[in-house]
């Protein structure tokens, strides 16, 4: 018997007992729903977590003032001053560095106009930009000469200048920030959200020197809130570590033995940790839903059970007649297969469809790949195989006899 | 077209020496019973022989048909089935033959239920591994000649009992089987339509030399056979000439087949 010819079979079956099919479908279609919608759910997340680590910029280091403490440390927790510019300068002058950028910030109001907002500056150097990964929307960064004449002028983050100019172009214009007017010189590419969920789009950028001199204030001369390292290439991490640790010991005179008066934090080793969460975060999520795909599959083999048992006389018929086992096999076989693709196919289409909604209504990510859609497939057909099999196998090892006196 | 029986053959179709058949039961203690059925049968049957076989019920009739049809196996003795020797062959082979060299016809019919006549006669052609276009071709033919064209659409249950039988006929007849097994295939017939049924089979065994092995309980469906065999409590207790082998004659109400 030709493949088509069981197909037809099959689907005749099938469409004779449409509810228990549909039923039987259901706990499939759940399930793949649940396997696409899990996956892509983890998928989105891991994206978005890749995405992040690469707008953050490589081999980096985030170097802040006080001793590590047991809860972890702090955004340049307020009270420590041991950091300072010439700290950062020294750093930048080690063989494993590429580039530092010393940090200042503090709360300001921007106006423009009849605008205003609140937020926090930041006083950098001009390395700050590459440091950090950042490119340019329209315009350019201060530089260096803009630095050492602590000239007023300011870059903006996407949504910084989207709050205060909406539709106009902000570049060469005067905005005041702590009542100084600054011109707009540079606006930055959006970012999106930091690991921590922290919006980066809000900043606003200005030379170091403008900073101390004119808005956060220099209560301690100097001092700066952290720094941004970045060694030359990734296996210059761990050389990069101890050495920005002597020498800022070295720097700061602590004697052998007293713990730091800083921490240096390796942010590479916190985007792998958080690449290594969102992995295994997908992976949980697939698991759990595979348990329903699993459940399905128990569903469908008992429904193909109960079939066997009442279609008992038919087997006898169809061997009386002329069907070897593997007629027979191959019949009830496509038939739980075809149960579970036909319910992976609905499946799929429900799991991209709960996707996009939740992508459109819970503000996440989701990401669908072809993989998924394969696997969906593989999935469902190894399901119906695997729980197919042993009804199908049963109803082949029937005897003749004993099949056709079955009432 | 012809089936290969026209012509006498060198060896019988069918040859049975010393074949036993016994169940194995257990009883309401767990105890295994052995209930034996069929006792000692020795039996030959040419191509080209219509034989009925009667008996009471529980004589083991239907035991020994199903032994003859490949659907059981005995539990000693040796069956032949056209110079093959039925017990060493596979599971597979089986199935092959039960689709080309026998033909079933039962008391109850046994059509695949949801499904038109046109399909079920075509069905053991699908078995056979012939095209569903070519199948439904050549089961329509026969449907055609056993009176049956404008009912291939119908379902079973659409259906009479004289209708049902001649659509297992047809179905039996598709893949040129040189044998037919029927078990009580009048037994849910009335009079007229079981007469129609056995012209049939008359007509079958005298135009194509097809061999015809039925069991019934009535005398006067027994009467179109050559052969009477008679079985009581699993012995062959007769088996002659049938004296009315001229007895039915009639005119044969179905195109040659
Ligand atoms: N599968 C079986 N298991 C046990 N006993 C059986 C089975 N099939 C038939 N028998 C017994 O074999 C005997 C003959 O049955 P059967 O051949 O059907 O008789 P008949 O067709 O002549 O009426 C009966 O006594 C019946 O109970
Ligand atoms: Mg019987």
């Amino acid at each position: 018997m030709n493949l088509l010819s069981i197909i037809g079979e099959a689907l005749r079956a099938l469409r004779q007992n449409r509810l228990r099919t549909g039923l039987t479908m259901l706990g499939m279609i759940i399930g793949v729903a649940a396997v696409v919608l899990m996956l892509s759910i983890g998928q989105g997340a891991r994206t978005k977590i890749n995405e992040t680590i690469a707008a953050m910029g490589s081999n980096l280091f985030l170097v802040v003032p006080g001793a590590t403490s047991s809860g972890g440390f702090s955004f340049g927790s307020g009270s420590v001053r041991t950091l300072t510019i010439n700290d950062s300068h020294a750093i930048a002058e080690l063989t494993s560095i590429k580039a530092t950028a010393p940090v200042t910030t503090g709360p300001v109001q921007l106006n423009y106009g009849a605008k205003n907002w609140s937020t926090i500056i930041t006083g950098t150097t001009p390395n700050y930009f590459e440091v950090g990964n950042w490119k340019m929307e329209s315009g350019a960064a201060f530089t260096e000469s803009d630095l050492r004449s602590a000239a007023r002028f300011v870059v903006l983050g996407s949504v910084t200048a989207k709050n205060l100019f909406n539709e106009e172009d902000p570049i060469g214009k005067t905005i005041r920030i702590s009542n100084r007017p600054f011109v707009v010189v540079g606006i930055l590419m959006a970012k999106g959200q930091s690991l921590t969920g922290r919006d980066q789009d809000d900043t606003v950028i200005i030379p170091i020197s403008t900073s101390e001199r004119q808005i956060t204030g220099s209560q301690f001369p100097g001092s700066i809130r952290y720094m941004l390292v970045q060694a030359k290439t990734p296996d210059d991490m761990d050389i990069a570590e101890i050495e920005i640790t002597q020498l800022l010991r070295q720097r700061h005179r602590i004697p052998k033995g007293k713990e730091n008066d800083f921490t240096v934090r390796n942010l590479t080793a916190i985007a792998d940790v958080a690449t290594d969460a969102a992995k295994v975060m997908s992976i949980v999520l697939g698991a759990i839903a595979s348990v329903s795909l699993l459940v399905g599959g128990i569903g469908i083999m008992n429904i193909m059970l109960v079939s066997v048992t009442e279609r008992t006389r038919e087997i006898g018929i169809r061997m009386a007649i002329g069907a070897n086992q593997r007629a027979i096999l191959t019949q009830f076989l496509l038939e739980a297969m075809m149960i579970c693709l036909m319910g992976g196919i609905i499946g799929l289409i429900i799991g991209i469809g709960g996707a996009w909604l939740v992508s459109r209504f819970a503000d996440m990510l989701i990401v669908i790949t072809a993989g998924m859609v394969g696997l969906a497939f593989l999935f469902s057909s190894a399901v119906g195989i695997f729980f197919g099999f042993y009804p199908a196998k049963k109803a082949a090892s029937l005897k003749p006899v004993d099949a056709l006196r079955y009432e | 077209m012809p089936a290969q029986s026209l012509n006498p053959a060198a060896y019988p179709l069918i040859q049975i020496e010393r074949l036993c058949k016994s169940y194995s039961l257990q009883d309401a203690s767990g105890k295994t019973i052995t209930n034996q059925v069929l006792f000692d049968i020795h039996l030959t049957i040419q191509q080209g022989e219509f034989v009925a076989i009667m008996g009471h019920s529980g004589s083991g009739k239907s035991t020994l048909m199903n032994i003859l049809g490949c659907l059981d196996t005995p539990t000693s003795g040796s069956y032949w089935l056209a110079e093959k020797n039925v017990a060493t062959l596979s599971k597979d082979e089986l199935a092959r033959i039960r689709n080309e060299k026998i033909g079933f016809v039962f008391q109850g019919f046994n059509l695949l239920k949801r499904m038109t006549a046109l399909d079920n006669v075509a069905t053991p052609l699908l078995y056979a591994g012939i095209s569903r276009a070519q199948s439904r071709k050549r089961a329509l033919e026969l449907l055609r000649r056993t009176g049956l064209e404008n009912f291939a659409m119908h379902q079973p249950n659409q259906l009479s009992g004289g209708q049902q039988q001649r659509v297992a006929i047809s179905r039996a007849l598709v893949n040129h089987p040189p044998l037919i097994l029927a078990d009580e295939p009048t037994g849910n017939l009335d009079t007229q339509t079981s007469r129609e049924i056995m012209l049939l089979f008359d007509q079958l065994n005298r135009e194509q030399g097809i061999t015809i092995v039925l069991v019934t309980h009535e005398d006067d469906i027994a009467a179109y056979a050559h052969r009477l065999i008679r079985l009581k409590d699993g012995h062959i207790v007769l088996d002659e000439k049938n004296r009315h082998e001229t007895a039915p004659g009639g005119t044969p109400s179905f195109p040659s087949l």
